[in-house]
């Protein structure tokens, strides 16, 4: 780890205060993810503005009769919220299915959604990566990619977002409330994380500049039929090859609304909006869930070593969207 | 050859490094003034500056759990938070778990259980396990599992373990065993 200088701050206006004066300077929340890019030296920041004690630590509920999460509450505290649990159960399953029990104790809400790639190329820096040095290449390319992009790939990064409780906030349609030297601004979730283009080492439509407050989630929830499946090469405390967050509205069997998010698939959480509306007027049934599928993964390329994951992709969306219908156990 | 690396070593020696804090760090009851740098983690301070070496560091990434301490009564991983992070938190670390000669329950359960081996993860298994107790999330076998997943334990024990949580919880009148 490189040496570097340590602020606390208190108040948003002085981490900001903080960070106009040093822009070189990173915001350290959980650190799970920061501490551990530093230790392999992908992060060097000579400053941090340790932002852990802000007074951005409730849940609260929003005039729209939607939910406000702090951008400092832990990821546990959030996924167990009774509120939580009750009205956006696909928020809890995503969170619960990611880490460990500690990590999510220290992770957080802010955190979560900022944590980067695992590609193991973007972790080792005796290797060429765009990512983390713009320019040098990509060896994932043509190295070993199991675990890299099928969608929205450009020449010059193949890695995939690893967050799991960003690909239920896409799901939910939640909203980014972000603070920064130019005021207050709202970012929707689908639109937050980046596809790679020519920019892989820019991750988020957030500025370096800017801190997140807090996530807000619509009145909507799905909170009756919803699932989040995750795939991976153990059951536990891994992280996903393929993830589906799946979630319907019914009216008997006919599928009145729907929404689709994959995870492990590309850069940031997967959505079609055209895949959904593809549903509407269906009935929930594995035909109807396969073609859906077909759409979602429409163009996917593999790259060798991960062609696996379009076939896994298409099945996990099937079973799913059959667990979120309940015409499948959640295994 | 020679000269360029003295030339380089010399170059390092020369750049200041950035002044240590004075961070007061509550562990285990008792309050301690440590003068220490930054980028010292929770784990480094507590094995290299309090010679609290039951806590231990298996992977230093989040990866292994063998770091585990509890912090205001939460388990996270000593390992990626630092030292000067938990100024004025209450840290409860293996050391500080029995009282007096009276061992916490969970400790005399992996004692009956037989629940290691090496015992390399055991510090970090019990400090989990005390952690997953208070948050009373654990209603089945299935669930100590996946709870404790964050504990890894290279030699397999994971069987009398579960058997020594599952102990503790039936001890405690959980209905998690009914
Ligand atoms: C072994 C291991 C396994 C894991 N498995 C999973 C998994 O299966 N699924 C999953 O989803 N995640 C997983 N994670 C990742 C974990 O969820 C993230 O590291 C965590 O959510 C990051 O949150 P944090 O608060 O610790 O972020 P930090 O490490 O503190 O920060 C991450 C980044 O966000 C920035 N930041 C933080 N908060 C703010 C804010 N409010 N405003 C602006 N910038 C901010 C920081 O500057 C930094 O760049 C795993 C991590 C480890 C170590
Ligand atoms: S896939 Fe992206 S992160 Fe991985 S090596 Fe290529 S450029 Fe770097
Ligand atoms: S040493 Fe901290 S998790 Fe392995
Ligand atoms: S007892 Fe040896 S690693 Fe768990």
């Amino acid at each position: 780890m490189n040496s570097f200088t340590y602020f606390r701050a208190h108040e948003v206006a002085a981490a900001l205060t903080e960070k106009a004066t040093a822009p070189q300077a990173k915001f350290i929340a959980g650190g799970t993810n920061l501490t551990d890019l530093m230790k392999v030296n992908v992060e060097q920041p000579h400053h941090l503005i340790d932002i852990r004690r802000l007074p951005l630590n409730k849940i609260e509920e929003t005039e729209e009769n939607g939910l406000r999460l702090g951008a400092l509450v832990t990821n546990a505290d959030t996924a167990y919220h009774p509120l939580v649990e009750s009205r956006y159960p696909l928020l809890a399953k995503a969170i619960l299915a990611g880490a460990s029990a500690q990590l999510r104790n220290m992770a957080t809400n802010g955190g979560n959604p900022l944590q980067r790639t695992r590609c193991y190329y973007f972790y080792d820096t005796a290797t060429a990566c765009n990512k983390r040095e713009p320019g040098s290449g990509c060896s994932a390319l043509n190295g070993y990619n199991r675990i890299h992009a099928i969608l929205g790939t450009s020449e010059h990064c193949i890695a995939v977002h690893p967050s799991d409780m960003a690909v239920a906030l896409t799901a939910l349609d939640a909203k980014v409330n972000v603070t920064g030297p130019q005021g207050e601004r709202v970012i929707p979730f689908p639109e937050f994380h980046r596809l790679p283009g020519d920019t892989p080492n820019i991750d988020t439509n957030l500025s370096p500049d800017e801190i997140i407050t807090a996530i807000d989630l619509p009145t909507k929830g799905f909170a009756e039929n919803n699932a989040y499946l995750k795939l991976r090469d153990r059951t536990s405390y891994a992280f996903a090859l393929v993830s589906v967050a799946a979630a319907l509205e019914l009216e008997g069997n006919i599928i009145k609304e729907a929404r689709i998010a994959l995870g492990g698939v590309a850069h940031k959480p997967w959505r079609k909006p055209e895949a959904e509306a593809q549903l509407v007027g269906k009935e929930a049934n594995p035909e109807n869930f396969a073609q859906v599928a077909e759409t979602l993964l429409a163009g996917a390329q593999g790259f060798g070593h991960n062609n696996f994951k379009i076939e896994l992709a298409k099945r996990a969306i099937v079973r799913a969207l059959l667990q979120a219908a309940k015409m499948e156990e959640i295994s | 050859m020679q000269k360029t690396a003295e030339k380089e070593n010399l170059e390092k020696a020369s750049v200041a490094l950035p002044p240590t804090h004075t961070v007061t760090l509550k562990v285990n009851n008792t309050e301690k003034q440590l003068q220490l740098a930054p980028w010292v983690s929770l784990l480094d301070a507590l094995r290299e500056y309090l010679g609290l070496t039951g806590t231990k560091k298996g992977c230093d990434h989040g990866q292994c759990g063998a770091c585990t301490v509890l912090v205001n009564g939460r388990r996270i991983n000593s390992c990626l938070t630092l030292a000067i992070m938990e100024e004025g938190n209450d840290i409860t670390t293996i050391e500080g778990l029995a009282k007096g000669d009276a061992l916490h329950p969970m400790q005399e359960a992996f004692i009956q259980h037989d629940a290691y081996q090496c015992g390399y993860c055991t510090p970090g298994q019990i400090c989990s396990a005390v952690g997953l107790l208070s948050e009373g999330k654990a209603k089945n076998e299935h669930d100590i599992k996946e709870l404790m997943s964050g504990n890894i334990c290279r030699c397999g024990a994971y069987t009398n373990i579960v058997a020594a949580v599952q102990d503790v919880m039936q001890q405690k009148g959980d209905p998690a065993n009914e």
